[in-house]
């Protein structure tokens, strides 16, 4: 690992200033992605700016109808959380998942969304819902934060403070595990509502996390597994690596769709 | 005797393990420690046109910067292979050069080409990477298909068409006639998955220079410290060997990879003894992937042909072998003598003809990985006999059964004569435990849940206990490869062994002790496993080939039949007694049928205070042995493994994976059953997760646990092992040795299993999803 400065930023306020001051700084979350990257010498940021213990952003509200959970949320406390579950436990599901339990202890939902891998499961959730990403500057609709693999609507010194899901009456995440790194190979968070039915698609694509719309029009009219029967998705501009080629993953996303509808709950 | 021979006492060593306490190469730390980082090549073939190290000399703590040209001007000889192999030709194999800093030209990625000292890590690596190389990229070979290609690049100059041999063994005219008289052919294109060994530590080094007596010391990472001390001394010439002492404190698993002597073991002594510090050096993951020897990556077409009956009359084997950019030090024996030999399995085969093509390519060095050679040939022997009873419309365990080896002594037709076993006695007990009866309903039952049940079976045989040292000796070795021992009785009545065996998380500690516990009875905490120090312990060949129980504990065993006789004399001599009346048990020595008895210290005093010896004995209690083995040990076995496939996404689950192994005797069923456990998992992972891949251009793909998918505790079931043993007859335990078997038996059941699960016959390692989904998708394409 290069040398590095570290900081430890008590809001996001400051997060953000310490954050403008520095030649060429980063924002360290649970770290589970950056410290790797910076170990292996691939990243080398002047400076980290420690917004893991920023209680502001810390947090699991619950209200009628709406899930707020702060940016620094670890995914151990979204899988935990005890109304969280009874009122949207796909969302735990997903969160119980990532990783093994030393990344759920560190990594939270502020860095896996900054972060924006294309093999994340918290994409999904949040495109999947239509949630809403509010930062220190703004709030972000889920279908305009997302821009592509690692790239998202945010500008440099913005910082996410909290996720806004409303709570769908049905929801499941399918995940399938690539076998090395057991990110999502393909995972598909499908989420109904009174007034639509949501298919976000993450591992899959590379554009990153995106919305299978044709499923989306399918099940808003008949959401059962059936429905999803006479569809498909083209492989192409789908990830094709040493796990999978394109039409692999235009199959899996097919069947964890069907899958995921059938486990809506 | 609760903690003799057979006792599942618990491990001595695991209380330092399991608290952190273990002391390994890299816990080390010297008052003059500076640190070693290596600049490597970033490209699989290139030409070194210049070295510029004036900006990274300039960096914070930079102590040296040194490269090949110096090495090589310091007299550092070339890294040997120590197996000659001779081609058909009568040639000698092409030994292509291999210098511990790349001189002229760097043939894989990570090849080092310089070594930074510096007084920190981080500095040495900072300053590595301000190295600047000036390199003239050349045409890259990375797989064997691009080595043997037309116009391929030349890896090495003397090594034409990129070949290291072209061997042979057998009688090719007896076996095509045999063929051409067959009743069927099973014919089958069979590759071996490239593996990374991913031992948990990695390779590590501490080189101390003591230039007051011109001496070094070299803590390393080591299955075999006093084979490091020779070579180093013998081949490289570091120093002659009386000043060089090789030291392998705690090691954390090698499974072959820590054999060898590689360059950066090499470097950092040269560098300490340049420098006047010491160096350290600890492999990174990365590092790891990058320049640890990898294993397997066998191409192969093979022929077997039987007759009405279904009896075997001839194989023939034709395999290319990619040996990397290198011959590393045991790689030249691997597809050759450690895999063509076992090419009859546990099958009467009357002909077999095997001939192996070893190729460079600009990739890692390939060696010894846990089972070396022999997991390929059980894999091919294996996957052809279960093709075969498909294609025959036989039953798999009828066909195997009408071919098992049933006499013993048996000579094969490829060197190896088999000792013992019950072949078929293994492979009914494995049926019998895997319900091999009840399956038919069991694939029902998955069938109405949509899934496709399989199940696969393999029979088969190793090799361990390596080996007679003429034998090997005629064939090529370098080396003699016995064992030693020395036991020490002190005059408190404690007992050392030393042992040139070495123990790397093998439990060493335990069942050494175990033996001395069983033949005296004394308490295995009175007895001290000392192994792994040039200083300490006399000349010895280490451990790989699963030989600590055949060959090292034999040697023990030696030594304690010697020791033994002392005692009965010097005993006799105190009780005044007739030595035939001596009997030595509960750590006590009695006169038989009286009331005289001495203590167990009440001996070792009277030894070592000679006051009241017989006549002409010499005091004290210490006794050696050499043991060369009489012949290879042959551990065989049949595992049994039972998948569900889920036909739309290609996941399989292993639901039941049955181990029935015959190890000869067994000294703690306990550690036998955590060897199975780990060798199985690794089989495991070579069948459905494993493999090293390269781009075209001779980058690693998979070098890193993002993409390297190593075998996890979800990955596995839990595992039902069993035993069926007939002593080995060749040596004094009657020890077979267990260290490899489960990863050597596993991946032909495990692909046997998912095969018959698709009904698609074409599918090769690792099955992952993806592979199996395809493999399902054009079963179904062609059953259309």
């Amino acid at each position: 690992m290069h040398s590095t400065n570290y900081h430890a930023a008590t809001t996001a306020a400051e997060a953000a200033s310490l954050l403008s001051s520095a030649e060429d700084g980063a924002l360290l979350a649970g770290g589970q992605t950056l410290l790797p990257t910076m170990k292996a010498r691939l990243a080398a940021p002047s400076d980290l700016i420690d917004i893991s213990r920023a209680e502001e952003l810390r947090g699991i509200s619950v209200t009628d109808g709406t899930a707020i959970i702060g940016a620094m949320t670890t995914h151990a406390e979204v899988a935990g959380h005890a109304e969280l579950r009874s009122a949207f436990p796909a969302l735990c599901d997903l969160a119980g998942r990532i990783g093994d339990p030393a990344v759920r202890h560190r990594g939270t939902i502020g860095g896996s969304l900054a972060n924006n891998d294309p093999a994340a499961c918290y994409p999904a959730a949040v495109l999947g819902t239509g949630a809403t990403i509010s930062t220190n500057k703004r709030d972000i609709a889920a279908d305009d934060y997302f821009e592509g693999m690692f790239a998202t609507a945010l500008d440099a010194g913005e910082v996410i403070t909290s996720i806004t899901f409303p709570i769908p009456d049905a929801a499941n995440y399918q995940k399938f595990a690539q076998p090395a790194s057991r990110f999502a190979l393909v995972g598909v968070f499908v989420a109904k509502s009174a007034d639509r039915v949501r298919v976000a698609v993450t591992g899959a694509s590379e554009e990153g996390v995106f919305r299978w719309t044709n499923a989306e029009t399918s099940l808003s009219s008949d959401f059962t597994a059936d429905a999803i029967g006479g569809l498909s998705v083209s492989s192409q501009g789908m990830i094709s690596d040493l796990h999978g080629d394109g039409s692999y993953r235009a199959n899996l996303v097919q069947v964890l769709t069907a899958r995921a509808v059938a486990a809506a709950s | 005797m609760s903690q003799g021979i057979g006792a599942a006492v618990k491990r001595k060593e695991d209380k330092r393990f399991t608290t952190g306490k273990g002391k390994y190469t890299d816990d080390i730390r010297m008052e003059n420690q500076a640190y070693a980082a290596f600049v490597r090549s970033p490209h699989a073939h290139a030409r070194v046109n210049s070295i510029d190290t004036s900006a990274a000399e300039a960096m914070d703590g930079v102590i040296a910067i040194l490269n090949g040209a110096e090495l090589t001007g310091d007299g550092i000889g070339n890294i040997i292979c120590g197996w000659a192999i001779t081609s058909k030709d009568g040639s000698p194999m092409n030994m292509g050069a291999w210098s511990a800093l790349a001189t002229e030209k760097t043939r894989y990625v990570g090849d080092a080409v310089a070594i930074v000292i510096a007084e920190t890590n981080a500095q040495a690596r900072a300053a590595a990477e301000a190295v600047d190389i000036d390199y003239e990229e050349l045409p890259v070979a990375a797989s064997l298909a691009a080595a043997l290609s037309d116009g391929a690049p030349q890896i090495h100059e003397n090594a034409p068409g990129n070949i290291v041999y072209d061997w042979e063994i057998g009688e090719n005219e007896a076996t095509e006639a045999a063929l051409a008289g067959a009743a069927h052919i099973t014919k089958m294109d069979i590759t071996n998955n490239r593996l990374s060994p991913n031992p948990m530590e990695p390779r590590s080094a501490v080189a101390i220079y003591d230039d007051a007596e011109d001496h070094y010391t070299l803590y390393t990472t080591s299955q075999n410290p006093h084979v490091a001390r020779l070579v180093l001394s013998a081949f490289y010439n570091v120093a002659p060997e009386h000043k060089l002492r090789v030291i392998a404190p705690d090691v954390g698993g090698g499974f072959g990879s820590k054999i060898y002597i590689y360059p950066e073991e090499i470097a950092c002594l040269w560098a300490s003894m340049k420098t006047n510090r010491s160096v350290k050096w600890t492999s990174d993951r990365t590092e790891a992937f990058l320049t640890d020897a990898h294993g397997r990556d066998h191409v192969t077409k093979a022929r077997m042909g039987f007759d009405q009956d279904g009896r075997i009359v001839g194989f023939k084997v034709s395999t290319k072998a990619n040996f990397g950019a290198y011959m590393s030090l045991f790689s030249s024996a691997v597809p050759t003598y450690l895999y063509a030999t076992l090419l009859s399995g546990t099958y009467n085969i009357p002909n077999i003809y095997c001939e192996v093509l070893g190729v460079y390519t600009n990739t890692v060095p390939v060696d010894a990985y846990r089972g070396a050679g022999r997991p390929e040939a059980s894999y091919l022997v294996e996957r052809m006999i279960e093709t075969a009873a498909r294609e025959m419309g036989k039953d798999p365990a009828d066909l195997r059964n009408i071919n098992f080896i049933r006499e013993f002594p048996h000579q094969t037709p490829v060197i190896m004569n088999y000792d013992s076993g019950d072949f078929e006695g293994n492979m009914r007990q494995a049926m019998v435990a895997a319900d091999w009866a009840g399956f038919g309903a069991r694939k029902a039952e998955s069938a109405m849940r949509g899934k496709l049940r399989g199940i696969g079976m393999s029979c088969y045989i190793e090799a361990c206990g390596i080996a007679p040292s003429a034998a090997v000796g005629s064939l090529g070795a370098g080396v003699g490869l016995w064992e030693s021992a020395e036991v020490r009785m002190n005059p408190v009545g404690t007992i050392e062994v030393l042992t040139g065996s070495h123990s790397h998380g093998q439990g060493h500690e335990t069942t050494f002790a175990q033996v001395v516990a069983d033949r005296f009875g004394v308490p295995i905490d009175t007895v001290q496993i000392v192994h792994g120090d040039t200083d300490k312990v006399q000349f010895g060949m280490g451990t790989y080939g699963s030989r600590s129980g055949p060959v090292g504990m034999s040697a023990i065993v030696k030594a304690l039949d010697k020791l033994e006789v002392k005692i009965r004399k010097l005993a006799a001599h105190l009780l005044e007694a007739s030595e035939a009346d001596i009997v030595i048990e509960d750590g006590q020595v009695k006169v038989d049928g009286t009331n005289k008895v001495l203590a167990w210290h009440e001996v070792g005093l009277a030894a070592y205070t000679g006051h009241n010896l017989p006549e002409g004995m010499e005091p004290g209690l210490k006794e050696g042995a050499f043991y060369d083995p009489l012949n290879f040990t042959f551990p065989m076995g049949c595992f049994i493994c039972e998948v569900e496939v889920d036909p739309q996404t290609g996941k399989t689950e292993i639901l039941k994976f049955v181990a029935s192994d015959d190890f000869g005797t067994i000294i703690n069923p306990m550690i036998v059953d955590g060897q199975v456990h780990g060798g199985i998992a690794q089989g495991v992972g070579q069948a459905m997760l494993e493999e090293v891949r390269y781009s075209e251009d001779g980058q690693q793909l998979s070098a890193s646990y993002m993409d390297y998918a190593m075998p996890r505790a979800d990955d596995l079931p839990d595992f039902d092992v069993l035993h069926h043993s007939t002593p080995c007859t060749t040596n004094p335990l009657g020890m077979k040795g267990c260290g490899e078997a489960g990863a050597i038996g596993t991946p032909p059941a495990v692909i046997n299993a998912i095969t018959d699960a698709i009904g698609n016959n074409d599918l090769s390692m690792p099955a992952t999803p993806a592979k199996v989904w395809a493999a399902l998708n054009s079963a179904t394409i062609a059953a259309e």
